[in-house]
Parts: structure tokens; C-alpha cells; sequence
């Protein structure tokens, strides 16, 4: 299926209704030509055009099923947007899982005053990054809420997708002695994202990382390494996600500070703002748990792709009573990492 | 990245702390005062470079540490009022008064902004003259300048909706009464490289005669606080005690004269009550009465009653350098930055927050 030529002005007619009206989420008329004109139109699905109360279709084999919750403010920021975040965000997850990813739906919640023309910006910006990264928009829901109530837009989407078979990768299986990988330079997006909602000028505008993971972990799967355990470091940046891991593995982790990526640009916007990177969003990048001996093989995968250009191994993982996650820095002294009790950045995802 | 890496360099920091451990023959006792530095020793791992005859213990600088409960209640209870915008600094938010704090006061619905610079909030009160902007200003001189700016400009511009809450504090006065405390502890101190880039160094002089300790002022870069160290020992085993200047690329003797006399311009030098350490005669500033127009307290009639800490909290002898965090028993376990019982576990400056953070609090809970 080729993807359809958008035109890039809104298709509904702006001159009667130039922004969402609680009409538009009332279940009459409105409703069904936001729904026809603009969704539909956007994500233009065989499944969605039967405009029935879900979609039906077969999968073989294991399937993966998640979901996640968009809140992101600023809608648009370098680097991305709030659709194509929602869309790479569930295509991440199932990526993690080790699944090729299939089918999403796509649920809105649309404040009253939201102008059309930057809800079908979105829109079609959703529908490019489904095509990107080979997923199909299947079946949604639409509400309204009174002005005041939202932010703009909410975006929920879910999705589903296959696993190969023998590839189960998830935090128990981590073992200690693994070693652990990362695709990429950390904490573009959370720095992306605030720079653009603080009006923070910087010398350079830093993009998000944002990115869809599904091919980069199918060419990782495909080199024959046994893959423990796969995270897309989002919300809480590499600590959290590593913070997790050992927690649920009982395992300490041990990170080696000068050995991760983090560009300049972030790293000087990081010590401006008093923020550590570890604790930053990425929304392109992953860390992987591989078995040492298989390390120097996943690392060139890694390397390989676009997208992992810039992979790195950052640390190892280690036996310990206690889960936790340790930084040792360039003078050799090592500090003990922690949650953050709230987000040093709040709302980016 | 330039102008940091050359000061987080291994071999040179390694150099330095080798220095350090010939210079230093006795044990000596040293205080850097700032809660940046304390967070650069603790994040780095600096204390554990030192010989074991140089401690470090750590200082009273942390502005949000200091505030008093009753002016964060008297900022809680402004900000829950229906016409005020209130703007803070990020830090401030999660500090616990004496009942709740002022993230909880912006859940209920009050108008509680976080500003990068107080000329943000004169901003917000140009553009909003139907609410009623007030700025907490929290800080030492450091960011007293701004702040002095700001009402400057508010006063010769006719902004009448706009007042400041000020918690203003001076590091000297608090020196000078860690030093003539009972029982103290310090031998010399690791100035504040930031509070001295605006103010000098020279009101440090009469402190280091009269108490005949080393005041040697210092940055914030590992290497930064480490030379601090290295030029303070030698003081002390040479019997010097004298007012140097290690940050001197960004230190003048004079300190920054715009900013000290914008400082003057709106402040007077008032007696200011410590969270922790008491009132301290002559150690914070408040507005001149040419500027009483964007006081908050007369604006609103705050009255700012004592109230009493939460008895578990050793807070006081934390800011003095007489307890470590993990000599309280509350430290990640009653006290944690979710559930702080005192303003060090809360900011990202305090001491209690840099052991939780870096040494691992929550192993304790």
C-alpha cells in the first residue's frame, strides 16, 4: 500500500469550524465528519474504513501487546511532535519486547478551542511515522473535553505486534556478568523538549532523538546474539530504565560514566540547568543486556544500523544482595544512583 | 566540553589530591560553605580522593535549607490567596512548611509559577496588572542583584502589582557564628565562588584575622574545590590565615560594583532568623523604605510567627557542619525527599539530598 498524498492544509472546512467545539465530540454530524474527513482520511486503513466498533484481522504466533499515554507539551518541538511520538512510542515498546510491530489504535482526547489545522498536523504527522515504521492505524476513539480541562490533545495509543519465535527478552533474564549496550547519545529528547517549552536559547537548537527501534532490534535479534533484555530509556532517561532492570533482575548494575554517549550540545544544556543526563528522555535509543561473550557481536549490530550509529557498552552487571545502579566517574570515585522523586523534567512524555 | 573538562581532568586532579596528602602532616577540619560545592564533592567522590587527615565538613549554604518555616508558610499562605500569582524558584516548591507545601497549594488551585530569573516575574506583573504578582526571593547574594533589579525596576516603573517576599541572607555573619559557636569544629573555610564573584572578597578579611582561620575562596569544578583544599592546608600548616582567592577567574577583590550597589540601592542589612541556626544579628537584607510599596509582608500583612520544627530534625547541626546525614536516625527512613521532615533532604543543594542521592539514602530504608 502506497502512502496517500496528504494535502497539507486541514480537509474540513475551516471557515465554519476553524477549532474543536464539544460539537465535534458529541456524537452527531460533527463527530462523523471529524471522524470521515480527517482521522479516517489521515490514516486511510482498509480495517479503519469498514467504521466498525473495532478492527478484526489474524496474527500468528506470540503476540505483544502494549500502551501508552501522550501528554507531551509543547505539541511540536525539533525533532518531532506529539502523533509521532505517540506512534514511535508504542512501536518502541513492542520493540522491547522483541515484537514486530503490526496493528495500533489511536484514542484523542481534543480540548474545545483546539485549532483544527494544528489537530490535522498532528494527524498527518502520525500517519508518516506509522508508514515509517510499517504500522497500520486500525481503529481509534475520539472525545472532547471542556476548554480548560486538557492540554490542547491527549493521544493514547495501543498496540500489537508479533514475536519471533525463542525471543522472550525481559528483565529476569538478565544475569550477572551480562554487559550492558546503548544505542546511541542519551537525553537529546528531554532536552529537546524542555529548551522548546522553557524558550531556552541555545547556541544550537538540540533535537529530539526520536525515532522508531523495530528495525534496529530485528538487525540486533538477526545477529544471532541472545538478547536478555531490551529498554528504550524514556521518561527518567538510562537511570531509570537501568534502575529498573536491576530491581527486577536483583542485580547490581555498574555503568562506567566516561564511557556513554551524551553530545555536547546536551551535555552543556544539562550543566546549565543543573540536570543530569542520566536522569534525561530519549525517545530514539535503547539499552540492551547481552551475555559478555556475546557482546562485541550485538555491539556491532548495534553499529551498524542508522540508527545505532553511535552505540556504545557502558557497563556490566553484577551480583549483589541489594538491586542497584552505580555510576563510577572519570576520577574512579563510584556514586550510588537514585530515582529522582519526581520528574526532573515534568510532562515530556 | 570546554571550560569544564579542563577542570574535571583526572591526571589533574589526581595531581592535586597527591599535593594535598604532602601538604597535610595533622588532621584539619575544613567547611566548604556552599551546597553546590558540597553536591560537586559528593556527586564526584571528592572526599573519597582526600587523604585521611583533611575532612571535609559541610556548610550553611543552601538558600532553600535556610529559609525559616514561617516565611515558607507566610509564601503558602500569600500564594493560596485567589488574586496572587506566585512565583518561586523550582526548589522551593517541594520545601515543606509547617502543614504543606506550595506544590500542594498549586494542586488546590493557586497560581504558583517556577521563574529562572525574578526579572521573569516583573515580566509576568506587566503583562498580568489584574493579579497581584509575588516574588519569594530566596537566596544569599548571589542572586540578590537580580532580585534588587527587579524591584528597582518595578518601583521606577510603576508596576504596582508586583512585591517580594524576601529571605535574604549574607554567608559572613554565618561564619562568623559557626566560628564562635561552642565547641566548633572548622579550621578553614572553601569560600562561596558565586556569593564572592559579586561581593569580593575583602569583607572576608576582618573573619580570617579575627578568628585566625583560612578563608580560601573556591569554585565548583572538581578541581575547583581540590585546589580550595590544597591552598587551605598549606595555610594551616604554615600557621597562615588569610583570605585567597582560588576561583580568580571569575573573583575580583572588589567583586562585581554594578551589582553591589544595586544590592545597596534597595537593600539595608537587617537581623534575619536561620532555619536551623537562629536569628543572626546582621545577616540579612531587607527592603529600603524607599521600597516598601513591594513588600509582600506589608502588602499583605503577613505575620510572620515562630513556628516549631519538626523535633526529629537535626537540620541546625547539619547547616553548622556538626552532624553528617547519616548520623541522624530519621536520614532515609522517616526523612526522605518524598517525605522531607527538614529543607536539606528537599533541595537539590542540601547536604541531607546529596548523601540520599549520591551514597545511597535509600539503602538505609
Amino acid at each position: 500500500m502506497s502512502p496517500p498524498v496528504l494535502p497539507l492544509a486541514c480537509p474540513l472546512p475551516l471557515d465554519r469550524y476553524p477549532a474543536v467545539t464539544l460539537a465535534h465530540g458529541g456524537g452527531g454530524r460533527l463527530m462523523q465528519r471529524l471522524i470521515g474527513d480527517l482521522f479516517r482520511r489521515a490514516f486511510d486503513d482498509p480495517l479503519l474504513a469498514r467504521a466498525h466498533d473495532g478492527a478484526t484481522f489474524e496474527l500468528a504466533g506470540r503476540v505483544a501487546f502494549t500502551t501508552d499515554t501522550f501528554v507531551v507539551r509543547p505539541l511540536f518541538f525539533p525533532g518531532g511532535d506529539i502523533g509521532r511520538l505517540a506512534v514511535f512510542g508504542t512501536v518502541n515498546d513492542l520493540a522491547m519486547c522483541g515484537a514486530r510491530p503490526a496493528y495500533l489504535s489511536a484514542a484523542f482526547v481534543l480540548e474545545e478551542g483546539l485549532a483544527m489545522e494544528r489537530l490535522w498536523r498532528v494527524v498527518r504527522s502520525m500517519r508518516a511515522a506509522a508508514d515509517e515504521a510499517g504500522v497500520r492505524i486500525v481503529t481509534g476513539d475520539t472525545k472532547v473535553v471542556e476548554r480548560g480541562k486538557g492540554d490542547e490533545i491527549f493521544i493514547n495509543t495501543a498496540g500489537i505486534g508479533t514475536c519471533p519465535a525463542g525471543v522472550d527478552p525481559h528483565p529476569a533474564r538478565v544475569r550477572p556478568g551480562d554487559v550492558v549496550l546503548v544505542s546511541g547519545d542519551v537525553g537529546r529528547h528531554g532536552m529537546a523538549v524542555m529548551a522548546e517549552r522553557e524558550g531556552l536559547a541555545f547556541e544550537t537548537a538540540i533535537a529530539s532523538d526520536l525515532a522508531p527501534l523495530a528495525g534496529l532490534v530485528a538487525d540486533l535479534l538477526a545477529s544471532g546474539t541472545d538478547v536478555h533484555c531490551l529498554r528504550d530509556p524514556t521518561r527518567g532517561g538510562l537511570a531509570a530504565a537501568l534502575h529498573e532492570i536491576a530491581v527486577a533482575a536483583g542485580v547490581r548494575v555498574d555503568l562506567e560514566e566516561p564511557a556513554i554517549p551524551v553530545a555536547d550540545d546536551v551535555a552543556g544544556a544539562c550543566e546549565v540547568l543543573g540536570l543530569d543526563p542520566l536522569h534525561v528522555a530519549c525517545e530514539g535509543r535503547l539499552v540492551a543486556c547481552v551475555a559478555a561473550a556475546d557482546a562485541a557481536r550485538a555491539l556491532a549490530a548495534l553499529a551498524a544500523h542508522p540508527l545505532g550509529a553511535g552505540a556504545a557498552r557502558i557497563g556490566a552487571v553484577a551480583a549483589s544482595p541489594t538491586p542497584m545502579l552505580t555510576v563510577r566517574g572519570a576520577l574512579g570515585t563510584t556514586r550510588i544512583v537514585e530515582l529522582p522523586a519526581g520528574d526532573q523534567l515534568p510532562r515530556i512524555c | 566540553m570546554r571550560y569544564q573538562d579542563e577542570y574535571r581532568h583526572p591526571a589533574a586532579v589526581h595531581a592535586t589530591t597527591a599535593a594535598i596528602a604532602r601538604a597535610a602532616t595533622r588532621p584539619w577540619t575544613l567547611m566548604e560553605v556552599c551546597g553546590g560545592q558540597t553536591h560537586a564533592i559528593v556527586r564526584h567522590g571528592l572526599d573519597q580522593l582526600l587523604p585521611p587527615a583533611v575532612t571535609l565538613v559541610h556548610g550553611p549554604g543552601c538558600p532553600v535549607c535556610v529559609t525559616p518555616l514561617e516565611l515558607i508558610d507566610a509564601a503558602i499562605a500569600v500564594a493560596a490567596r485567589p488574586e496572587v500569582t506566585l512565583c518561586s524558584f523550582g526548589d522551593m516548591l517541594r520545601v515543606p512548611g509547617s502543614r504543606r507545601d506550595l506544590l500542594q497549594v498549586k494542586a488546590e488551585g493557586g497560581d504558583v509559577r517556577v521563574v529562572y530569573s525574578p526579572l521573569d516575574a516583573l515580566a509576568l506583573a506587566r503583562r498580568h496588572p489584574e493579579r497581584a504578582v509575588v516574588l519569594f526571593a530566596v537566596g544569599f547574594e548571589t542572586t540578590a542583584p537580580a532580585v534588587a533589579m527587579a524591584i528597582h525596576q518595578a518601583a521606577t516603573g510603576g508596576v504596582a502589582n508586583f512585591s517580594a517576599l524576601i529571605s535574604h541572607v549574607l554567608v559572613p555573619p554565618a561564619l562568623e557564628a559557626i566560628l564562635a559557636a561552642p565547641g566548633n569544629r572548622v579550621q578553614g573555610f572553601l569560600a562561596a565562588g558565586h556569593v564572592c564573584t559579586i561581593m569580593g572578597t575583602e569583607e572576608y578579611v576582618p573573619l580570617a584575622a579575627r578568628h585566625r582561620v583560612p578563608i580560601v575562596v573556591t569554585g565548583f569544578e572538581p578541581l575547583d574545590v581540590l585546589q580550595g583544599v590544597l591552598l587551605c592546608v598549606r595555610q594551616l600548616e604554615e600557621g597562615r590565615a588569610e583570605v585567597e582567592n582560588q576561583y580568580a577567574r571569575s573573583v575580583r577583590p572588589a567583586g562585581n560594583e554594578a551589582a553591589r550597589a544595586m544590592i545597596r540601592r534597595v537593600f539595608e542589612v537587617v537581623p534575619r532568623a536561620w532555619r536551623g541556626l537562629g536569628e543572626i544579628p546582621q545577616s540579612g537584607l531587607g527592603l529600603r523604605p524607599a521600597y516598601a510599596a513591594h513588600d509582600a509582608v506589608r502588602r499583605f500583612g503577613l505575620a510572620a510567627a515562630p513556628v516549631a520544627e519538626p523535633a526529629e530534625c537535626i537540620s541546625g547541626l547539619v547547616l553548622q557542619g556538626r552532624r553528617r546525614p547519616a548520623e541522624c536516625p530519621a536520614f532515609g527512613t522517616r526523612c526522605t525527599p518524598e517525605r522531607p521532615l527538614g529543607a536539606p533532604m528537599v533541595s537539590s543543594e542540601g547536604t541531607c539530598a546529596a548523601y540520599y542521592r549520591y551514597r545511597g539514602g535509600a539503602r538505609a530504608s
